[in-house]
Parts: structure tokens; C-alpha cells; sequence
């Protein structure tokens, strides 16, 4: 592998990163929040990511940031400093926190001994006692005074505080506003102790190019709000809801939203009530969503195949989690591929599509629900932990004109058949309350008329129709995001696309050329476009955050992969990192 | 000038339709489909404006029997399709239709949250204390004795009390008819159908394939010989009491049915983004 210069370094140094780690209730997710306002506002583009233990209070907290003049799309291999408000658990951390030489870390000698990785890792610990600062100002607090040092040694200019302090703490009053301020200004103050010894280790936010400030507006947005606003954007009215980590803040967030736009949101007995609410409400004609993760996908299964069957369109959004069964709740993994193409039982093709960013969230759902709409079809949105409950800071993303529009039945003409085979494969569909167009949706094998049957002629038809709908539709160039034109191609999915995409920017700077081909709609395939999109290829590597290598086995099963193929895969919940992908590409020469 | 009901020219002819249903000649379900074309009839709503939803079983074939929207599901789950149904179309009427098997077995969590979500429907359990569909295994409502191949010598099992569960439960009004007297159970459906809120109707309908001693049932029932109350306490108490097949509206409750207000927008879609702009 080539050793990079100090002047590669040097353009590497696009984004810099801060982990603030503490006890849960020390306020480390507060100050990551406000850190990547503040970054926002002063025009940087960033990402908030957070990581908790299993514990619903208490236990460990860390946020980590990484900030860019660029969009940021995933965490760094390495954190350029690490804030300990304490250490009491950083260790549980494990893996998900790296850091290296060239890492800053910060301490409160009051907050125990830093974990032995800081050790390891060579990196230079300097000694602030944010505690006994904040005991020195009225109503101070620990995480205000890391906010305060880690905007110092990022390059925060100190004006761009007061400003969100009196927004984040209207509620809480003036007081509480003077007594941040305090602390955040302490925390500048002391930060400067590092700046001893000079070097780049700290202003390391200096080294950044200064952001440009654009014209366009910008947004700080989870993947979960982003698919919540890409389904109502869509047209989704109705939502059913049954809470469960990491999908639940997507529930919430539609609750008031959808009242406010005329529409409702039920909660739900159970995963079965809700998928089947769902279908009742699409069924009346109403466009309808329900989202929900791993173990909640597994009990819907069977009315997604009732959905199919009786072509009701529905948007489900499954935020994946580790698993198999409660598996690791609070982390990413993208291993609910299998159940989401092939969960359900008899011959049942629906939509299956996956965003690729947080941002693409929004897209993505909005043309899910479009889909659906138009197919009369299910439609799984495979989001995950990782885009759904990260926030980033984004320029706000174009406006698409996909609006679910569902070919309806009229009242004039001949007798009706609701299943009537169309060209297209979709046929009409009457909403109750319009006259002479009754019938009866059934999960039975029906005729065209809707009317249960077993007879053979009438199950092959039916089948033939919900093939052809999906694998005759024209999904356009939405089918993948296809990048570059080098003769190894990095095959991706999902939250992967950022990682990938940065991997690639990496080994171009290296002088590497590598194509990207991620791939949002994964179900119905679409062989030509894959073939033309890899044509000429000579090395494949796939890259998927699973254990099974789902991916691989599905590309395997759906496409001929031209040339050598490598997998990189990993079950969660260590992400793959850029560093990874990048070493992949250099290494396979 | 005249007016003209038009509610009058609607015959249960007209809510019938052309499907001949697969059950057994002499089934109870015959006349729960007799009931039901009556009583949509005498309300005179058109059939386009009725939903029946239903799950898997026998008794789950009636939708397609009628001439009405209807929606014949996966097992167990028809109350929550309907809720999402109702709740997007709070003007259809919308009659839930299951087995003792589909609605208080696979169905019995929905039972309970249907109860207690009270939204304006009626459900209609035709119990045949069995399994029909499946050719005779017990249901939560066969006697613990009855032998079947799946419970030789009978499950042992003590039989639950769906009326006193959906009273518990928060249904908002509960009766029991006997299939086999079309004209009371019609009544009591449009007295259902018109109540605000949950209604529940468990209708005693026989299965003679697998349960013939249910024969019997039409001299085994009668009417309720008390007023319907709408004291929850006192009607549970005499369905404790009772011999289980007392006939008629047991319970009337007057909670307020619960329904968002849908189609009534307060902004409009694009201004749900200034929760994210910075
Ligand atoms: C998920 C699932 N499990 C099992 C079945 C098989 N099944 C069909 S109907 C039925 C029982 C129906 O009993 P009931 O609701 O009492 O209806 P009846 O036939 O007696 O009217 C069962 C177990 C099924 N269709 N789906
Ligand atoms: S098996 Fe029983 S319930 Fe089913 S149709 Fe025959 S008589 Fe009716
Ligand atoms: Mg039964």
C-alpha cells in the first residue's frame, strides 16, 4: 500500500471529527446536538451520529461528529478528538470510538481514568477539569464547557453561540441562556492550554477551508424525519404505528404532521394490527405507511402477502437493527435483505427499495409511495439504524414531482372486473362508496372479477399480472446512483453508498479510478441496466454490512457479475469504513 | 311536492350477490347472510356505501356474498383492517364480520383493542364453538368436554365469555341472536350498525357438519327476559349469570366513538419542512 504524504494528509483534512463521551445524563448528546447547529449555521455541512447502550437511562453515551465544508455522509476510522466528560463506561465504546496518534483527547482528572485505548493509541491527553469549572459558575454545566473547548479547537468562532443558545433554551429562560454562555466561554478559554506546543492538533477546524456560504437552504435532518416527510410529500395520509428502536422517532415525528395535513395516525396493538390498518386504510383509498424494524417486518409477513395478492398498495419502511430476533437494538446492519425480498410465502413479488443517505431518505420514501401508488403494490423501504437516527446538516434536497397517483375505477361502462388483466399489468381499482364498482379484495386465489377460485388457468393469470406490473414498469435512472467509470467497481447498497462514495474519492486522490453502482430499487432486479451499467468491468467488489453476504447472494441470483468478484462484509455492529473500502481497492491491483 | 323515500325501494335482494356460497346445506351462516341483506335493506344505505371486512373461516365467506365492498382478509386480523378502513372513510358503514376461531382465538388481541378503541363499527362473531373451516378442532368457546380428533376426550379447557370480555373491554354495545331467527337478528343489526361507537354482536349460528348436536340450539334459546341496561355492572353480571343463550341487546353504552378528524388540512404539505430548515 502507498504511504500518504503529509501533503496527502493535508487534502485528506476535509472534515474534522469530535467524539464527547460521558455517562447518560452528563449531557454528551446535547453538546454534540448544539456543536453541529452552531457548525451548520457558520455554513459547515456535518453529521450527528449517536451511540448509547442498551440502557434506557443511564449507562454510556457518546456523540460523535464529524464536521466538513462538504457533505458528510459517514463517520471517520479515527476521531481527531475525543472529550471524556467522564470515562465511567468509555470503554463499552470498544471499537466504535478510534482513535490514533494524532488524536487529541480531553479529561477531567475528576472523571476517572481515561480507557486504555487512549494509551495505546499514542494520543495526547491534555487535563481540564470541566467539572470543578462548571461548580465555579451558577447553574454550569460539564457538557457546556466541552461544547465551549471543542468549538475552540474546531475553529467555531465564539459569536456563533449566543444566537442558538437563546433558540435551544427559550423554554428554559434566560438564566439558563447566561449560565451556557458562561460555560461555553470558560470552555474556550481553557482550550487554549492545548494550543501550547503550537502544531495543527488543535484549531484543527482552521485547516478546513473556510465554508463558502451558499445560496441554497439548508437542513438538519435524521433519516427517520426524512423519510417521514418524503412519504407524506408522496401523498401518504395514514399511518399505523407500533413503537420499536430505531423506527419509533419516524412514528413520532408523523403523528402531529400527519393531523396537521388532514390525515391520522393510529397506534396499534401490535405489528399485525398495524400492517393490517394499513391495508384497510389503502383499501378505502387513502395512501398508507407503517414502519418498523427486524422483528416487526417478521410479523407483518403474512399481510404483505395478503397486499400483494389483493394488489392493495402499502409503504412499509423497516429501519434495520441487528438481528436475527431483538439481536442488537440500538445499531445498523443491513440484514434484513433476504426477509424483505423473499419473506413471504407462495409466489408474492412486491417493491422492495433502499435510500442511501439521510438525505436520500426523503427521496426515496417519496418514490416508494409513488410506486406503491402506481403498482398497486407493497413497497419495503429498507432504511437502518444508521441513516435513521443519525442528523445531518444538508442543503435542502430538490424537490421531485413524484406524487402517488393510483388508477382508479370509474362509474361509467361496462361490468366491472377488479383484476381485469390490463397492459401494464395494473388495473383499475374502485374505493368503496363508488356505485356498481363493488367488490369483494381477497387473499384467496381469485379470477378477474375478484371472485375465489382454484382453478389453475385463473392462479397462473393472476400471478402473470403482478409479475409483468413491477418487471414491465420503467423505474428510469432511479434504479441506481452510478458513478465514475473505472475499471473496478465498488457494488453497494443502502447507508453504505456515503462510505463507498468517500473510499472512492480516496483512492481517486491516490490515482486510482473505481465506478460506484449503489443500487436503491433491489426488487423487481433490473438485469439490462446492471449488465450496461458494469459492462467492461474487470474487478467487482461488493460491499454489505452482513454477516450472510446477502447482498453478494442476491446479486449472485439476479445478475451476471462480469470479471472477479470480492466480498467485503461484515455483520454490524462495527459500520465498515471508507478506510476499508479504500484499502480494498488498493490492494486489488 | 312529494317526497319520496328512496330508502323504501331498497329490497335485501339487492345486497345479495350472484356467488353461490360454498357452505354446507343446513349451515347457520345461511341465515347470518339473511340477516344481513334484511338489515341493510331496512337501513337503506346503498351497498356501495357498506364495507364488510372479514378474516379466514367459514363464517369469514360473507363478504363475497354480498352485494356491498367487502374484504376477506388474512386470519384473525379483519377488526384492525377495518380500523384503518373506518378511520380514513368515517362515512361508510363498516360491519366486521368472523368466526369464534378467527375473531376470539388468532383475532383475540384485536377483539380487546377493537373494544377499547370504541371506533364507530359493528363486529359480528358467528360461534359455532368450533372450527368449521379446518374440519372441526375446538375453538375458546367449545365445551371442555367435546372430543375431537385434536383434543381426544375433549380439551378440559373452561370455555371464555366473549360478551363479558368485550364489556370489560369497552365495547359499546353487546348482543347475542341465534341465527335461525333472521328477522330478530336483522333488527338487533341495524340497531348495531346505527349505535355509535363498538358494537358487538355474537350470533349462536350452527355448524351441522362438524357440531350436529347444534341442532338443538333453536330450542335452547330465548329472549333476554330483562331490559337492555346501560349500566356495564350490571350487565356483566347477568351475562356471568346467565344460561348462554339469552337472546338480545344486553348492553348499550354511551361513550363517544373515537375518530380523528381526516380530510381537514391545516397547512399545507410544504410547510412541513420548517421543522428542519436552520
Ligand atoms: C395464519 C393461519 N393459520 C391457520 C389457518 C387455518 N384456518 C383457516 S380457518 C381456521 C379456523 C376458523 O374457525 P372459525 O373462525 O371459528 O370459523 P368457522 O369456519 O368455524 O366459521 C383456521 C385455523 C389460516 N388460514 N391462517
Ligand atoms: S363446516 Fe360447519 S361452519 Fe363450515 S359451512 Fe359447514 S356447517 Fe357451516
Ligand atoms: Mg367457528
Amino acid at each position: 500500500m502507498l504511504a500518504p504524504t503529509k501533503e496527502a494528509r493535508m487534502r485528506h483534512r476535509q472534515s474534522v471529527s469530535v467524539a464527547i463521551v460521558g455517562s447518560g445524563g452528563a449531557g454528551a448528546l446535547t453538546a454534540g446536538n448544539f456543536l453541529l447547529e452552531a457548525a451548520s449555521a457558520a455554513g459547515w455541512q456535518g453529521l450527528i451520529s449517536r451511540t448509547v447502550g442498551p440502557q434506557i437511562r443511564g449507562g454510556e453515551a457518546a456523540a460523535l461528529v464529524r464536521l466538513s465544508t462538504r457533505a458528510v455522509e459517514c463517520m471517520p476510522e479515527r476521531f481527531d478528538i475525543l472529550i471524556g466528560l467522564d470515562w465511567a463506561n468509555a470503554h463499552r465504546f470498544g471499537a466504535e470510538i478510534e482513535i490514533g496518534p494524532e488524536s487529541l483527547v480531553i479529561s477531567d482528572p475528576r472523571g476517572g481514568e481515561p480507557p486504555p485505548v487512549v494509551a495505546t493509541a499514542g494520543a495526547r491527553v491534555v487535563e481540564i477539569p470541566m467539572k470543578d469549572m462548571a461548580k465555579a459558575i451558577p447553574e454550569g454545566r460539564p457538557n457546556m464547557i466541552a461544547l465551549g473547548i471543542a468549538g475552540h479547537l474546531v475553529g467555531l468562532g465564539a459569536d456563533t453561540w449566543l444566537a442558538l443558545l437563546e433558540k435551544r433554551l427559550a423554554d428554559k429562560g434566560a438564566d439558563a441562556v447566561e449560565a451556557s454562555w458562561a460555560a461555553i466561554e470558560a470552555g474556550y478559554h481553557a482550550a487554549m492550554s492545548c494550543d501550547a506546543g503550537g502544531e495543527s492538533r488543535t484549531g484543527l477546524g482552521r485547516n478546513l477551508a473556510t465554508p463558502k456560504r451558499s445560496a441554497a437552504r439548508r437542513w438538519l435532518i435524521s433519516g427517520n424525519e426524512a423519510a417521514a416527510l418524503g412519504a407524506i410529500r408522496g401523498g401518504v395520509r395514514f399511518a399505523a404505528a407500533y413503537p420499536i428502536t430505531p423506527a419509533t422517532e419516524l412514528l413520532e415525528w408523523l403523528a402531529p404532521n400527519l393531523a396537521k395535513v388532514g390525515g391520522a395516525l393510529l397506534q396499534a396493538e401490535d405489528e399485525l394490527a398495524a400492517i393490517n390498518m394499513t391495508i384497510g386504510a389503502s383499501f378505502g383509498g387513502a395512501p398508507a405507511l407503517t414502519a418498523t424494524s427486524g422483528p416487526g417486518l417478521s410479523l407483518m409477513i403474512e399481510a404483505l402477502g395478503l397486499a400483494t395478492a389483493a394488489e392493495i398498495p402499502v409503504v412499509v419502511i423497516d429501519v434495520m437493527r441487528g438481528g436475527p430476533s431483538t439481536g442488537i437494538p440500538t445499531k445498523s446492519e443491513q440484514a434484513d435483505l433476504n426477509i424483505a425480498i423473499y419473506g413471504c410465502h407462495g409466489d408474492a413479488p412486491h417493491l422492495v427499495v433502499a435510500p442511501q443517505s439521510i438525505g436520500d431518505c426523503l427521496f426515496t420514501t417519496q418514490w416508494a409511495t409513488y410506486l406503491a401508488e402506481t403498482l398497486q403494490s407493497p413497497a419495503i423501504v429498507l432504511s437502518d439504524q444508521f441513516m435513521g437516527q443519525a442528523r445531518a446538516s444538508i442543503e435542502r434536497p430538490a424537490d421531485v414531482t413524484f406524487i402517488g397517483q393510483r388508477l382508479q375505477a370509474t362509474d361509467t361502462g361496462e361490468a366491472y372486473m377488479r383484476y381485469a388483466i390490463a397492459a401494464g399489468g395494473v388495473s383499475p381499482m374502485a374505493l368503496p362508496g363508488m356505485p356498481g364498482r363493488q367488490y369483494t379484495a381477497d387473499g384467496l386465489t381469485h379470477t378477474v372479477h375478484g371472485t375465489p377460485t382454484s382453478n389453475e388457468r385463473d392462479h397462473n393469470m393472476q400471478l402473470d399480472k403482478r409479475r409483468d406490473k413491477l418487471t414491465q414498469f420503467n423505474y428510469g435512472d432511479h434504479w441506481a446512483t452510478h458513478q465514475g467509470d473505472g475499471d473496478i467497481a465498488v457494488v453497494t447498497w443502502g447507508s453504505l453508498t456515503g462510505t463507498a462514495r468517500e473510499a472512492i474519492g480516496r483512492a481517486a486522490n491516490d490515482g486510482v479510478e473505481a465506478t460506484l453502482l449503489a443500487l436503491r430499487l433491489l426488487y423487481p432486479a433490473q438485469p439490462e441496466r446492471l449488465v450496461a451499467a458494469l459492462d467492461g468491468k474487470k474487478r467487482i467488489l461488493v460491499v454489505e454490512q452482513s454477516h450472510g453476504a446477502q447482498f453478494y447472494r442476491y446479486l449472485r441470483a439476479y445478475y451476471d457479475l462480469p470479471g472477479e468478484v470480492r466480498v467485503l462484509n461484515r455483520a454490524g455492529p462495527l459500520p465498515i469504513r471508507a478506510a476499508e473500502i479504500h484499502r480494498a481497492i488498493m490492494e486489488w491491483r | 311536492m312529494s317526497v319520496v323515500d328512496m330508502r323504501l325501494a331498497r329490497k335485501p335482494a339487492d345486497y345479495k350477490s350472484d356467488i353461490k356460497p360454498v357452505w354446507c346445506p343446513g349451515c347457520g351462516d345461511y341465515h347470518v347472510l339473511l340477516s344481513f341483506t334484511r338489515a341493510f335493506a331496512e337501513l337503506g344505505v346503498p351497498p356501495e356505501n357498506i364495507v364488510v371486512v372479514s378474516g379466514i373461516g367459514c363464517s369469514s365467506r360473507i363478504p363475497a356474498y354480498t352485494n356491498c365492498y367487502g374484504f376477506h382478509g388474512v386470519h384473525g386480523r379483519s377488526l384492525a383492517l377495518a380500523a384503518g378502513l373506518k378511520v380514513m372513510r368515517p362515512e361508510l358503514k363498516v360491519v366486521v364480520a368472523s368466526g369464534d376461531g378467527d375473531g376470539y382465538s388468532i383475532g383475540g388481541n384485536h377483539f380487546l383493542h377493537a373494544c377499547r378503541r370504541n371506533i364507530d363499527m359493528t363486529y359480528v362473531v358467528m360461534d359455532n364453538h368450533i372450527y368449521g373451516m379446518t374440519k372441526g378442532q375446538p375453538s375458546p368457546t367449545t365445551e371442555p368436554e367435546f372430543d375431537t380428533a385434536l383434543s381426544p376426550g375433549g380439551t378440559g379447557l373452561r370455555p371464555f365469555h366473549p360478551l363479558v370480555i368485550a364489556l370489560a373491554s369497552g365495547a359499546n354495545f353487546v348482543a347475542r341472536c341465534f341465527s335461525g331467527e333472521p328477522n330478530e337478528t336483522a333488527s338487533i343489526l341495524v340497531e348495531a350498525i346505527n349505535h355509535p361507537g363498538f358494537s358487538f354482536i355474537e350470533i349462536l349460528s350452527p355448524c351441522v357438519t362438524f357440531r350436529p348436536d347444534e341442532r338443538e340450539w333453536k330450542n335452547l334459546v330465548h329472549p333476554a327476559s330483562v331490559a337492555t341496561t346501560n349500566d356495564p355492572a350490571k350487565a356483566a353480571r347477568r351475562l356471568m349469570t346467565d344460561d348462554g343463550f339469552n337472546t338480545g341487546i344486553l348492553y348499550r353504552g354511551e361513550r363517544k366513538p373515537y375518530q380523528p378528524p381526516v380530510g381537514r388540512p391545516q397547512v399545507d404539505v410544504s410547510e412541513l419542512e420548517r421543522d428542519f430548515e436552520l
